[in-house]
């Protein structure tokens, strides 16, 4: 295991090799590894070959990408780098896993275009043990995403803009859907901010405190005309709407099915009653159906699936009985003698490859967009707690013997420059915002890098410090890059 | 970085202790010191975790060293194994012999069990109060100690202290323990009903060194197993019915074969040396008079399931033989019997001894295998069991040390080890000692051969088995004893006998605290039921009636438990109630 990260983590720890990358320079790694690939002879050409376009542009896009370049742009020894584009290149087997690390910078989605491209020059895809592997922070992302929760896609990743597909959704439910795509969650908060977005129906999210430029973000919430938070418990959100819908918890709660981030497909049964007036996300979504006019139902769980089934092709071959049967399935699964698939992508893999050719796409390093400068010094990025979760809606009502709590951690070396102590107050300051914190010092982190954990929105609110500059392509704001200079509160001591 | 370190460093001999077992440190991230390049690149993370196996004899060096584990020293060594410190407390509290707290100048542990206790230890606890022996002598830290293995020679104590102290003493006294430098333990008398053959060499005290045993026809089994070849060594040994001697029972032959056929090629041996069972001290004996018969075995054992690596698990509580175990290894690496192509195979075999830490429970295989992986010695769910996932996760064989004995008499071509056994005879009996004699033999027939009680008349009661054992009733002093019904079970071969003047409710509220404080605490019915056991002997001692919930108890830990210990920890208690020992017909 080889770990790239900017900190020292309890998951590096574990390699046995750490590269301590420069924030925001996954890409100058990422093409370095590439170029050395090719340099050494050690692509799949054949691979490349078969089932890839665009490799020539790829290899003089990274032609520049030198080990010494790359080097100097991420930190990283060129040694180092050299080993991983080996180690990698090398491997009978492979995989490249990664998660918001690689996806919450301005660049999120070129990131792992990166990472495609070194997965498509080795052929480390789409068979056994091999693999391009987002970690889904979540046991249901990969769910809400198959249920068509993107602006842009219906059930099954099927696209808006297409006619026939949206003529199908339509017939099926009796109504026109737009043809436009709609807005992801950063662009609503711009929506909110030019006056087009008025009201706002939340459901489980708590954009109050998990928002980059948290200031901007609760500003804006609060100027809404209308605002309705549907939710397990009172988050800051759901303190600021007109309305709360108490909802039942997902887990344990209700019934349904959860996709893991394997595209398996999971049966999750009702265990017990929902407290109080909690009720089911789907039974206030069609009571409130029905309010506006529009008869859902109440429909069984069971049947809404089997509409799932029926408009989503990849899902069609998954009935209920199947799912418990089998211990859940990998999509596609497309009628009811398909097994699943295991590799999305071993198609590649087929004489002659099926499908389109995977394409290399070129990208370019650009550095975080919130510059490093004598008046803003040291690079400041975030991340989890083994203990917490998220805002800490679902954790923090929770004693653990390992939390913290929320503090500003640096290097050993930064924490004597400045003539810190562990524990000692200190004003954190960014372009946008400002934060008093705890120090925490860790010999994990470097000189000029510092890290806040999210978790703690009420005592240190991390996103009063972050950018919310996103990347177009994802609509993820840049969590990951922040610069900041700290500044002492208390007395300096001899 | 979520692995935080206590704030403590080590003091320079602390750090050497243990630089000793782990080599020097390679970088910052291994507590050497920072320099700029640690903070873009670190090596050998996956490396350190996989050295979590030598956890425990890091901490052992540095109870060694100091005399305790300072947390400065424990910090290090988390620092060097990549441990989170949570973790490795838990590892050292697990052991008795690891103490957290500093020790004074010499730790005393002293046997209070069932044996011991009938032999002045209580007298003997009192006069060790935590002060200095005598004037000017050591300060002591005293702690009660579960059996020891001297039954024979009882009371005994255990010593411990800075600078690798550590020593066994027998026939305790204040005296014998406050002396700086002991002879070795006292040697345990031993005899043998008809020939001797794992006794032989032990009577005539010559194979402590390698020509002394192989004068003896020592070495002529991993001869001959050379010349036959694997297979039919296997086949010998599981043709003979050869069964361990640990207490199980199980069939030798089946787990070789079992890990002999398995598809792994890393594959391990173990030579389980952690007598503990209250009673029991036949392996030390062993051990410490003929330590290459059970290298051999183990051997052997490599040679016929195809591993390469063999470790020997060595209570803690056995320094001689550790020691004598240690010196027979040395030796026959350097006369070609362990290490690359022993006797020029082509077959290459070493083995590594691992020391307990003070945990009865370690005698359980299983939980013998995490221990030596450097964790608390809680045993594994079963299955599966360590023919197919043992240590390391690899097919593994473990036998007990007179099994190992055994495999070395009948591969040398004596077919009588699968009918011979070792019985450790002890308490009112004038000559108690390891007895030799063929399975199928009563326990009056080794009571006659003892000499019987002192001033003669009947035994009050005999233990069959020690803790984990029953008491007999009279007329099962004469069936046979053996290793399925009708035979008596005759389990590690302890017999502990008690005259008529016992106060069995006490015996029995030791035997109690004994699994109170030896079980591992991992499954509820045996963390809780033991402390419930004890409790209610208390109350019977006291003159409550206290039967019913004490079978209750019993019959949730033995059906309940993850492991014999739970499984028998009522066994002997059932029969002192079943022979009115205690709780009724005989007793208040």
């Amino acid at each position: 295991m080889i770990a790239v990260d900017p900190r020292r983590t309890a998951s590096a720890a574990w390699a046995d090799l750490w590269l301590g990358i420069d924030v925001g320079t996954d890409i100058a790694l990422a093409n370095a590894v590439g170029r050395e690939i090719i340099a050494s002879g050690l692509h799949n050409e054949s691979f490349i070959a078969r089932a890839t376009v665009g490799f020539d542009t790829y290899r003089a896009a990274v032609e520049p990408a030198t080990l010494e370049w790359a080097a100097a742009t991420t930190g990283v020894p060129a040694q180092a780098i050299r080993e991983l584009a080996h180690a990698y290149a090398k491997a009978p087997r492979a995989q490249l896993c990664w998660t918001l690390g690689i996806t919450e910078h301005h660049n999120a989605t070129d990131n792992v275009l990166a990472l495609i491209n070194l997965a498509l020059l080795t052929g480390h895809v789409g068979r056994y043990g091999s693999g391009l592997v987002p970690i889904r922070g979540q046991n249901n992302v990969q769910g809400g995403g198959d249920m068509g929760a993107l602006p842009n896609k219906l059930p099954g990743f099927q696209d808006v803009a297409d006619e026939d597909i949206r003529a199908r959704f339509e017939a099926a439910w009796g109504a026109a859907i737009p043809p436009v795509p709609g807005w992801h969650l950063s662009a609503m908060f711009d929506a909110m901010e030019r006056g087009d977005l008025r009201s706002l129906y939340v459901i489980g999210e708590n954009p109050a405190q998990s928002e980059a430029d948290g200031n901007r973000a609760q500003h804006l919430l609060g100027r809404l005309d209308h605002l309705v938070v549907q939710d397990i418990v009172m988050t800051r959100t759901a303190e600021m709407a007109d309305v709360v819908l108490p909802a039942a918890a997902a887990w344990a709660e209700s019934e349904g099915t959860f996709t893991s981030s394997e595209r398996r497909v999971q049966l999750a049964r009702k265990a017990v009653a929902p407290p109080g007036a909690a009720r089911d996300d789907s039974d206030i979504v069609c009571r409130l159906a029905a309010r506006l006019g529009r008869g859902f139902g109440s429909p069984r769980p069971e049947e809404v699936w089997n509409e799932v089934r029926m408009l989503s092709p990849i899902h069609a071959g998954m009935s209920y009985l199947r799912l418990e049967n089998e211990g859940g399935l990998q999509w596609p699964c497309r009628d009811d003698q398909d097994p699943g698939s295991v590799f999305l992508h071993g198609r590649l893999w087929d004489d002659p490859p099926g499908g389109p050719p995977a394409p290399f796409t070129a990208v370019e390093h650009r550095p975080p967009l919130d510059a490093l400068t004598d008046d803003f010094p040291i690079r400041l990025t975030t991340g989890r707690h083994i203990d917490s979760y998220n805002t800490g809606v679902q954790s923090s009502g929770y004693r653990s013997p390992n939390r913290r709590g929320g503090s500003i951690d640096v290097a050993p070396e930064d924490a004597t420059m400045l003539s810190l102590r562990e524990g000692e107050e200190v004003r954190v300051v960014s372009r946008r915002g400002d934060l008093v914190a705890p120090v925490g010092i860790d010999p994990g982190l470097r000189p000029g890098l510092a890290f806040m954990a999210l978790h703690f929105p009420d005592d240190t609110d991390v996103n009063r410090l972050t950018l919310d500059v996103w990347d177009p392509k994802s609509g993820t704001a840049e969590f990951k890059a922040t610069a900041i200079r700290i500044e002492k509160i208390g007395p300096v001591l001899a | 970085m979520d692995l935080r370190l206590i704030d403590a460093s080590p003091a320079l001999e602390e750090r050497r202790a243990i630089d000793a077992v782990l080599g020097p440190p390679e970088h910052a991230w291994e507590g050497g010191i920072r320099s700029p390049e640690d903070g873009r690149i670190a090596r050998g993370g996956r490396a350190a975790q996989r050295r979590r196996h030598l956890l425990l004899p890091a901490l052992q060096a540095v109870q060694d060293e100091i005399g305790w584990i300072s947390p400065g020293a424990m910090s290090y060594v988390c620092q060097r194994l990549s441990v989170p410190p949570a973790e490795a407390y838990g590892v050292a509290d697990f052991y008795s012999l690891l103490a957290l707290e500093a020790q004074g100048d010499i730790a005393v542990h002293l046997c209070d069990d069932i044996v011991c206790r009938n032999a002045g230890a209580e007298d003997l606890w009192r006069e060790l109060a935590n002060h200095s022996i005598g004037e000017g002598g050591p300060v002591v830290a005293r702690h009660r100690s579960s059996c020891l293995g001297h039954c024979d020679q009882a009371p005994a104590a255990f010593v411990a202290g800075a600078g690798g102290y550590r020593r066994s003493v027998t026939a305790a006294t204040l005296e014998r323990i406050a002396e700086p430098m002991s002879a070795e333990a006292g040697s345990s008398a031993i005899a043998a009903l008809g020939d001797p053959l794992l006794l032989r060499r032990v009577a005539d005290r010559v194979a402590a060194d390698l020509n002394g045993y192989v004068n003896t026809g020592g070495y002529e089994a991993l001869r001959r197993a050379a010349a036959l070849g694997p297979d039919i060594v296997l086949d010998i040994v599981h043709a003979s019915g050869l069964v361990g001697r640990g207490g199980a029972a199980y069939p030798v032959g089946q787990k070789w074969l079992a890990v002999s056929s398995s598809f792994e090629e890393l594959r391990f041996v173990v030579g389980n040396a952690d007598e503990s069972e209250p009673g029991a001290f036949k392996d030390r004996v062993l051990m410490e008079s003929d330590p290459f018969a059970v290298l051999e075995g183990l051997t052997v054992a490599g040679f016929a399931v195809g591993a390469a690596r063999g470790f020997v698990y060595v209570r803690g509580e056995y320094p001689l033989a550790e020691a004598r175990l240690r010196s027979a290894i040395d030796q026959a690496r350097q006369s070609g019997y362990l290490g690359d192509s022993v006797l020029g195979t082509g077959f290459s075999f070493d083995v590594e001894i691992r020391r307990g830490a003070g945990a009865y429970i370690c005698g359980e295989e299983t939980a013998l295998i995490n221990s030596i992986e450097g964790h608390r010695g809680e045993p594994r769910d079963k299955p599966p069991f360590p023919t197919t996932d043992g240590l390391f996760g690899k097919p593994t064989v473990v036998n007990n040390v007179e099994t190992l004995a055994a495999v070395s008499a009948l591969i040398a071509g004596n077919p009588a080890a699968v009918e011979t056994k070792l019985y450790c005879i002890s308490g009112a009996v004038q000559h108690p000692g390891v007895y030799e004699a063929p399975l199928g033999v009563t326990v009056r027939r080794l009571l006659t051969a003892t000499g019987g009680v002192p001033g003669g008349g009947q035994p009050g009661a005999v233990l069959l088995g020690g803790a984990a054992g029953r008491f007999l009733e009279t007329e099962q002093l004469d069936v046979p004893l053996g290793h399925r019904p009708p035979s008596l079970p005759v389990g590690s071969g302890a017999v502990v006998v008690f005259d008529d003047s016992t106060d069995f409710v006490e015996i029995m509220t030791r035997i109690a605290a004994f699994f109170r404080d030896e079980s591992c605490g991992q499954c509820v019915p045996c963390r809780i039921g033991t402390v419930r056991q004890h409790e209610a002997l208390s109350r019977l001692a006291a003159g409550s009636d206290e039967g019913m919930l004490l079978a209750e108890i019993g019959a949730v830990m033995r059906d309940a438990s993850i492991c014999g210990l739970g499984q028998l920890a009522f066994d002997a208690v059932e029969s002192a109630l079943e022979l009115g020992l205690i709780g009724g017909r005989s007793d208040g």
